[in-house]
């Protein structure tokens, strides 16, 4: 596996601080405004996993992918200083963006897969802001390659990986053949943090804005968001001093 | 310009007294006759406790013995002047005194052991009282007849917010009333133009920022006991913390109180203007009181706007003139955007990873910085960053760092700051100081410390807001330890007051070191404290044993 490239696929996805979440005033979305773009949790512990395999020397090079607008930029940036060689960013902005979905963004990924002569693809199993958990399973569909996801342990051995999988009933232990796609779990590893003499050279790395008809991918959406509303409001509980309180409210209540 | 200091120790004996007065303003004398720069530039390699300089003559040794007595009791015997003084003739609760607590509280008069211990015991478990009444009050009313009620039957009384300070000030020593805000804990009113808050004092901060948060602004002070501290101790003991280098002290962002005097007198002095030259402004007094002049039941406080973009830099030096050079470097090029600069030493990294097992993000180093930026343009203050990181590599002040600009990864950074205090109650037991220092001496202090100590102790660690000059010097042995105290104290006091230092930058002085307060205070200034609490006082019953020195009792 020692000359072959490895991309990583880094979902800039809108962070989140709670209780900042609004809905739109026409329920057709989440109030995306103001709101920081971040490298996905997941997608970070799949970026530090590239690094690490290509410094135990088991891989030659390590591409960060993004899709979406112009700050995607940053979050690939952050992606080389941690330790990826170069950068791809595919560019979709606007109305594709809002649209863009787990389908569209694995046969981008496909697509770049083939073009690039990838033999691995590491991606976080799933964003924080749609918990989709679909992409990585989809690519894989798409190239007919083997998958493995929720990995919390990777190792390669020979032209196989060895992949450990975090599932409902314990851990999972299989064996694929490459090219193949994994998908990171939040056991896998802990991200480095980047250091300063690593953002400084993350500077002069160089990173590529391809769009999606270049790689011949339909950004299209499939699906029509009918309506987005909030969770109904969580009503306040109440305490009571003594047990006879508690009978005469729950009576009122018409619990009991 | 005046440059005579008087140490003024409480009257040991006259004949003392006269040789400490003429051995000082020997000293001063010789100061001021000699060139200035020859002095401050041959200090610069001394320690400033150096008691054998050239400039200091038999006077030394009557310095030195003055203080030692202070630690002594007067038949030579060792009583720690940070030790509880014997109980002050106050009444002791009884039944009917119940009876009427439990009318006006009902449910909230607290006398069970199990419940009230918890009150009776410190945050860093170091002292403890043995109360047997814990009061609940919910409302400014209830808090005034408590008062009133404590006054007529001079009952003392130890009011309790948090319960999270470091100087024993929170808890009773004897069997003190304990009368705690944890109930008044309601936001009474925000307006989103002029961002004051008013609220009870019982609010705990940490709430107190979610709600602003949600509301785009900040509150003006952070401290990592945020998550129990509550605003009303917060003000009674003037509380620094995180963000005073950005937004000063509470003396300048409370814009009002709402009190009750020891005779149970509610003194509404909740404005909320920002300007009000109206006669003496009287909450100044009571800001940082510890408790002892007045309950606060209210406040009212001036909140900044929540910043738009939030950066935290962690940055590795070898040594601390470096990171005095960085801290240059950092006003100048991130001057208008810094909100915080905060250091530790390799000690305290130690101890996090050690006890907390959380991992350094950097390489190792002596020191560590950390730098924290608040701006309102992202972009701007990337570029300004950007631009002060790498001067600060490029000239070599700084050996490594990192970056946040995320929620998740900045609060892993500041966790490197903010938990030291609990890394060291897992290293033994901990004896605390907090000093006020010039800025370019507060690393001597550390380093003359651990020469000192040699292996008596356990661990010796500075850190703290060197950005205002207050550094956080703990020891730690495996369990406690009087032949350590001995050393540490007054050793430590006499070097701060050397330098002209504060011996309580922050903490306060609550029980531990109330006796020390001549350190850094004249005895005129000592006296007119005591006749302030006399006259709002009179009897004494607000927090008794704090704050005040034992001497003034007579």
């Amino acid at each position: 596996l020692s000359c072959k490239v490895l991309s990583s696929v880094v979902t800039p996805c809108y962070c989140f601080v709670s209780p900042q979440i609004r809905v739109k005033p026409d329920n057709t979305g989440v109030v995306t405004d103001g709101v920081k773009h971040s490298m996905n949790p997941f997608c970070e512990i799949a970026v530090e996993e590239a690094v690490k395999l290509k410094e135990k020397k088991l891989i030659k090079e390590v591409v960060a992918v993004s899709c979406g607008p112009q700050q995607s930029q940053e979050t690939i940036r952050t992606a080389l200083a941690m330790g990826a060689d170069r950068g791809i960013h595919v560019d979709v902005s606007g109305k594709d963006y809002e649209n863009l979905g787990p389908l569209q963004v694995s046969k981008i990924l496909a697509a770049l897969a083939k073009q690039e002569d990838a033999q691995l693809i590491l991606l976080g199993k799933q964003a924080i802001d749609d918990d989709c958990n679909q992409t990585g399973q989809m690519t894989a569909a798409l190239l007919d390659w083997p998958q493995g996801t929720f990995a919390s342990e990777v190792s390669l051995e020979g032209d196989k990986i060895n992949l450990v999988r975090e599932i409902d009933g314990g851990l999972e232990h299989i064996k694929i053949n490459t090219p193949a796609v994994i998908t990171a779990d939040l056991r896998l590893n802990t991200p480095r943090y980047a250091t300063l003499p690593n953002i400084m050279k993350a500077k002069k790395k160089k990173i590529v804005t391809v769009k999606p008809a270049d790689l011949g991918v339909d950004v299209t959406s499939r699906l029509e968001v009918l309506k987005v509303e909030e969770p109904p409001q969580r009503q306040a509980g109440m305490k009571v001093e003594t047990v006879e309180d508690l009978v005469v409210k729950l009576k009122e209540a018409g619990r009991v | 310009m005046h440059c005579c200091w008087e140490l003024v120790l409480p009257p040991v004996s006259t004949v003392m007294a006269g040789l400490l007065k003429r051995a000082l303003r020997l000293r001063t004398a010789l100061r001021c006759l000699c060139d200035y720069n020859m002095l401050s530039r041959s200090t610069a390699t001394l320690s400033p406790v150096d008691f054998h300089s050239p400039f200091l003559t038999c006077s030394s040794e009557q310095v030195l013995a003055s203080t030692r007595k202070l630690h002594a009791g007067a038949d030579g015997s060792k009583v720690s002047p940070s030790a509880a003084p014997e109980r002050l003739p106050f009444c002791r609760v009884t039944e009917e005194d119940l009876a009427f607590f439990r009318k006006i509280l009902a449910g909230r008069t607290i006398v069970d052991p199990d419940l009230v211990e918890p009150s009776n015991v410190d945050w860093l478990k170091s002292v403890r009282g043995s109360s047997e009444v814990l009061l609940r009050p919910q409302t400014t009313e209830e808090v005034s007849q408590i008062l009133s009620y404590c006054n007529s039957r001079n009952l003392a009384v130890n009011p309790q917010g948090g319960n999270t300070g470091l100087v024993g000030g929170s808890v009773p020593v004897y069997d003190e009333i304990i009368l705690s805000t944890s109930l008044m804990n309601k936001i009474l009113n925000f307006d989103s133009i002029s961002g004051v808050l008013t609220c009870q004092a019982g609010c705990v901060l940490e709430n107190l920022s979610f709600y602003l948060e949600e509301r785009d602004y900040i509150m003006p002070l952070d401290l990592g006991a945020k998550g129990s501290c509550q605003i009303g101790g917060n003000v009674a003991t003037n509380a620094g913390g995180l963000r005073l280098l950005r937004y000063g002290s509470l003396h300048g962002t409370v814009l009002g109180l709402e009190l009750v005097l020891a005779d149970g007198q509610v003194l509404d002095c909740l404005s909320t203007l920002r300007k009000d030259n109206t006669g003496y402004d009287l909450k100044q007094l009571f800001i940082g009181s510890e408790g002892t002049l007045g309950v606060i039941t209210a406040v009212s406080i001036l909140c900044p706007r929540k910043p738009k973009s939030v950066n935290v830099v962690f940055l590795g030096c070898e040594t601390f003139e470096q990171l005095l050079k960085t801290f240059q470097l950092c006003k100048s090029m991130l001057g208008e955007i810094l909100s915080a600069f905060e250091f530790l030493d390799s000690e305290c990294m130690r101890l996090l990873n050690t006890h907390l097992k959380l991992p350094n993000p950097i390489s190792d180093c002596p020191f560590y910085i950390v730098i924290e930026t608040s701006g309102s343009d992202p972009t701007h203050d990337a570029q300004k960053l950007h631009n002060f990181l790498e001067e600060a590599m490029t000239s070599s002040l700084v050996s490594d760092g990192t970056v946040a600009t995320e929620e998740a990864k900045i609060k892993a950074l500041w966790s490197l700051r903010e938990r030291v205090t609990e890394a060291l109650t897992h290293d033994g037991f901990t004896y605390k100081y907090d000093i006020s220092l010039p800025v370019e001496r507060i690393y001597q202090l550390v380093t003359d410390m651990r020469k000192h100590l040699g292996n008596r102790a356990k661990s010796v660690v500075g850190y703290g807001h060197v950005g205002d000059g207050n550094l956080h010097l703990n020891v730690t042995s495996p369990s406690k330890d009087p032949a350590l105290l001995a050393a540490i104290e007054p050793f430590v006091y006499e070097w701060t007051a050397s330098c002209r230092g504060s011996i309580s930058a922050e903490h306060g002085l609550g029980l531990k070191k109330r006796n020390y307060i001549y350190y850094s205070k004249q005895s005129q200034a000592v006296a007119l404290m005591g006749n302030i609490k006399a006259m709002l006082d009179p009897k004494g019953i607000l927090n008794p044993y704090k704050t005040l020195p034992d001497n003034l009792k007579q």
